[in-house]
């Protein structure tokens, strides 16, 4: 039984189908990649596993839970944790507060969740912006803080949307490394990105999507030479120069 | 059958004085997204004006109208300029409280100045005459200020649809920084946008004094009706306010002649939260 | 750092409380009932906007329906004295309990609206009580209920001769309700309030139950408007739908709010302070019947603070302290060592 089993998940708003009979596992400990051109529905499948959209077809399980029609708020609570496209943070807080919210949801007591978010604050290098207001925060930083909050929740899953978009590519080195190293932690990632750079390393499994249909699932050292993807997503020279850099995993 | 049919026209026409009003407050709220608390008192201005010049120059409803909605016009764009303009950056509902102030303040100095005096105009050319159809007694300012109050509704819509003034606002409305980088001023779009409104409640009140008494109190209730009338039309649509204006007249009219005066409002509000129950957005809302 | 600086804003609370305590001994204060009764006032209209302050600044849902919590409360109180025959207390807690379940099963629907159909929701709310109480008979309707002569004491919280043990009843009032507001605030549910407030989707992706949280808060925030509203009752010996149940009422519990700074913990005792002695001195010098002048003034500052301020009086305390604090720090790192 994987961690998260997605089946035949379709999702339509009026005559645009956007997500299409969607389905594949991710393995608990695993990091697995979605990608695809923008407007392949991979956002959308994301808010249909959360629970923000309601699937018009098919079901999701999460931990063995059917967890296809729940809200958001229990979906988060039973471990799947997301982060939004378009950074979410609650900006009149400080950055502390933002991530104590996270863990107030495993711990109620005040100083044991002030521990918890310290030890969140320490692992994602937010310690020198501590007090400083979400909303001033520069992009990288807001990004971090997300994940920062998301982590207090201790996820059992993380999926994270395009968290490396607007980045500086030190920046994506550093956020790479986090993964990493959460990825130790037992943390499971479902990651939707489009710098292969940073995603093709790390990923055991990529899922491709294009138009709503899941049109590959398999390693990265296949997908990026699979046709199918190469036409829909890479084009051929990017493909060639992803082969080059030997841009997918040398383990299994 | 005759009574249902009396109390359904005295409804509708009490409903387009309503939808005058509320269009004004449906361009403001569809425009800035600000709820405007001193509507009722910009129509309490209106009425005064056109009170005083019948009462005191002997000047016509019928002609008044001119000059009260023009002195609303400017007190529109007064009202933004001074007060409008620099909420709008602040917390959402600055301008609301705002205006709840101005509101407060523009029905007080009325009461200072004009005391709480019901007032009417005994002497216009409509007052007191009747078409009567059949069975049906229709009151002729009541008849004449509802058709022209109508005709003024369509005339806003026709100027919001289909001139470039009014594809300015629409534009305006919908995404104001784009609407100026297409190099539309829109500080000028709000405050006209403002100033319209102020037309629409000016030229309303101007009519009313005829038939219906000036006082202080007068705008509250209106400005009530008409918050619910544009919500239950929905955000920027004025047909939707159209439409709700006219079917709180009715539930006013009906269920004050066939349930109870007092119930005449329980109904109305009432109806505004059956509506958005089903609707969160309103009939039309976008 | 957090826990410091609770302990410290504690203190001097604690020591304000005390020196409220001590505030009737002085001579000026024992002997001018005008002064005591805007004492009343100040405390009644602080703690009343206090528990307003749960729902709509703390957690961002603005309702202009208090006044029916605070009028529910008051005919809870009023109708045990006045229909029944008995001291308030039992009539304080099933009217505050009343108010609590009428929020919750009244705000439960509304809370699908957003932004200004919630506040037109409210508004529509209390016309609709308005009018249905007057014409309620069991409630007398738009007679409103008038107080016949009770015994003086505690048991009947009445006292007709001095307004000193009203003073230490509202002050109890407002001692209980901040008391509450503040364990709120620092604690996790203060928390989830400002989530919700900031970004209800954010909170949701954190496993918060937003309509929970909302919920919550109201019946909490109307339960205490209504213990308002059982002290208002008492302290004015009667009670009909319009002074209570009206949009009045209900803007005023907003605008001390907000003068003050919603969300913050000192805003509706800061608004309370500054509003109150001025609408009470502006009525005895101007008010007059039918002058309205008072209200010209009270119309004239709310749309300054309005344009000028919104944030409140928190809102400028925050300002001048961030501006010395970089004030402060400009100065140091122009001080000649760090060369």
């Amino acid at each position: 039984m994987a961690l998260l089993e997605v089946k035949g998940i379709s999702k339509n708003f009026g005559s645009l189908l956007a997500n299409n009979d969607v389905s594949f596992d991710v393995k608990e400990g695993s990091i697995v990649g979605l990608i695809g051109p923008n407007g392949a529905g991979k956002t959308t499948l994301f808010n249909c596993i959360t629970g923000i959209y309601k699937a018009s077809k098919g079901n999701v399980k999460f931990l063995g839970n059917d967890i296809t029609n729940l809200p958001p708020y229990r979906v988060a609570r039973l471990g799947a944790v997301r982060t939004f496209q378009i950074v979410h943070t609650l900006k009149e807080m400080s950055v502390f507060n933002n991530i104590i919210i996270g863990a107030y949801l495993r711990e109620s007591n005040s100083e044991k969740a002030a521990k918890i978010a310290e030890d969140c604050l320490d692992i994602c290098f937010l310690k020198e912006v501590r007090n400083k207001r979400a909303g001033d925060l520069t992009i990288g930083l807001k990004k971090r803080l997300e994940l920062a909050r998301a982590l207090a929740t201790a996820p059992k899953l993380l999926m994270l949307d395009e968290c490396m978009a607007g980045l500086t590519s030190t920046e994506v080195k550093e956020s790479v490394e986090l993964i990493k190293n959460l990825k130790i932690k037992g943390i499971t990632f479902l990651i939707v990105e489009h710098i292969m750079e940073a995603i093709m390393p790390i990923a055991d499994k990529i899922v491709v999507l294009d138009s709503g249909i899941k049109i590959a699932e398999d390693k990265p050292e296949i997908i990026i030479r699979d046709k199918r993807v190469i036409e829909a997503y890479f084009g051929q020279k990017f493909s060639k120069r992803l082969q080059q850099k030997g841009g997918a995993k040398t383990n299994g | 059958m005759t009574m249902f049919l009396q109390v359904t026209i005295d409804g509708l026409l009490t409903g387009m004085i309503y939808a005058l009003v509320a269009s004004g407050l449906s361009l403001i709220w569809g425009v800035m997204d600000v709820l405007n608390f001193a509507h009722g008192e910009f129509l309490m201005v209106g009425m005064y004006v056109s009170y005083w010049l019948g009462f005191l120059m002997d000047i016509d409803p019928l002609i008044s109208w001119i000059a009260s909605g023009a002195f609303c016009f400017i007190i529109g764009i007064l009202t933004y300029k001074l007060i409008i303009h620099h909420c709008l950056s602040g917390p959402p509902l600055s301008a609301l409280l705002a205006t709840f102030g101005l509101a407060m303040v523009l029905k007080n100095v009325a009461l200072n100045r004009f005391s709480p005096n019901f007032r009417i105009l005994t002497h216009t050319i409509l007052g007191g005459k009747r078409i009567i159809l059949g069975d049906l007694v229709l009151a002729l300012p009541q008849l004449v200020a509802g058709i022209f109050a109508l005709i003024i509704v369509f005339i806003i819509y026709f100027i919001i649809k289909r001139t470039r003034l009014g594809w300015a606002i629409q534009a305006t409305a919908m995404d104001k920084e784009s609407a100026e980088l297409m190099g539309i001023k829109t500080e000028w779009i709000f405050a006209l946008v403002f100033g319209l409104g102020g037309i629409c409640v000016g030229i309303a009140g101007g009519l009313l004094p005829s038939y219906l008494a000036v006082h202080p109190e007068v705008g509250g209730l209106f400005s009530l009706i008409a918050f619910v009338a544009v919500a239950m039309g929905g955000f920027g649509s004025i047909p939707g306010a159209l439409v709700a204006a006219l079917c709180i007249g009715l539930a006013e009219s009906l269920g004050g002649f066939y349930i109870a005066p007092v119930f005449k409002y329980v109904i109305v509000f009432g109806l505004y939260l059956v509506v958005v129950m089903f609707r969160p957005k309103g009939l039309f809302g976008w | 750092m957090k826990n410091k600086q609770i302990k410290k804003l504690d203190i001097y609370w604690f020591i304000f409380i005390i020196i409220l305590f001590a505030i009737p001994l002085i001579p000026q204060v024992a002997g001018n009932t005008f002064i005591q009764h805007i004492l009343v006032l100040v405390l009644l209209y602080a703690s009343m906007s206090q528990a307003w302050n749960i729902i709509g600044g703390y957690c961002g849902q603005v309702s202009f329906g208090h006044s029916v919590f605070f009028g529910i409360g008051a005919y809870g109180a009023g109708m045990a004295v006045v229909k029944f025959g008995i001291a308030p207390w039992p009539g304080v807690l099933i009217g505050a309990l009343a108010a609590m379940v009428v929020a919750v099963l009244i705000s439960y629907p509304c809370f699908k609206l957003k932004g200004h159909y919630f506040a037109i929701a409210t508004f529509a709310i209390v016309e609709i009580f308005n009018r249905l109480f007057m014409v309620w008979y069991w409630v007398e309707g738009a007679l409103g209920l008038d107080y016949p002569l009770v015994e003086e004491g505690w048991k009947n919280f009445m006292w007709y001769e001095t307004k000193i043990p009203y003073y230490y009843g509202a002050l109890i009032l407002f001692v209980i309700i901040f008391g509450l507001v503040r364990f709120i605030e620092i604690n996790r549910f203060g928390f989830y309030l400002q989530a919700v407030r900031e970004d209800q989707e954010t909170a949701e992706s954190t496993g918060i139950n937003s309509t929970l949280v909302k919920l919550m808060a109201m019946g909490l925030s109307a339960f205490l408007a209504a213990l308002c509203g059982a002290f208002f009752v008492q302290y004015s010996l009667r009670v009909d739908p319009p002074m209570v149940m009206c949009l009045s009422i209900s803007m005023t519990f907003v605008l001390v709010t907000i003068l003050g700074g919603t969300g913050t913990f000192l805003g509706p005792l800061l608004g309370a302070m500054i509003l109150i002695p001025l609408q009470e001195y502006t009525r005895v010098l101007w008010g007059g019947l039918g002058s309205g002048i008072d209200l010209i003034v009270f119309g004239i500052l709310i749309v300054l603070i309005m344009v000028r301020q919104p944030k409140g009086i928190m809102g400028m305390i925050n300002e001048i302290t961030k501006y010395l604090k970089t004030r402060k720090s400009n100065l140091d790192s122009e001080s000649p060592e760090k060369v």
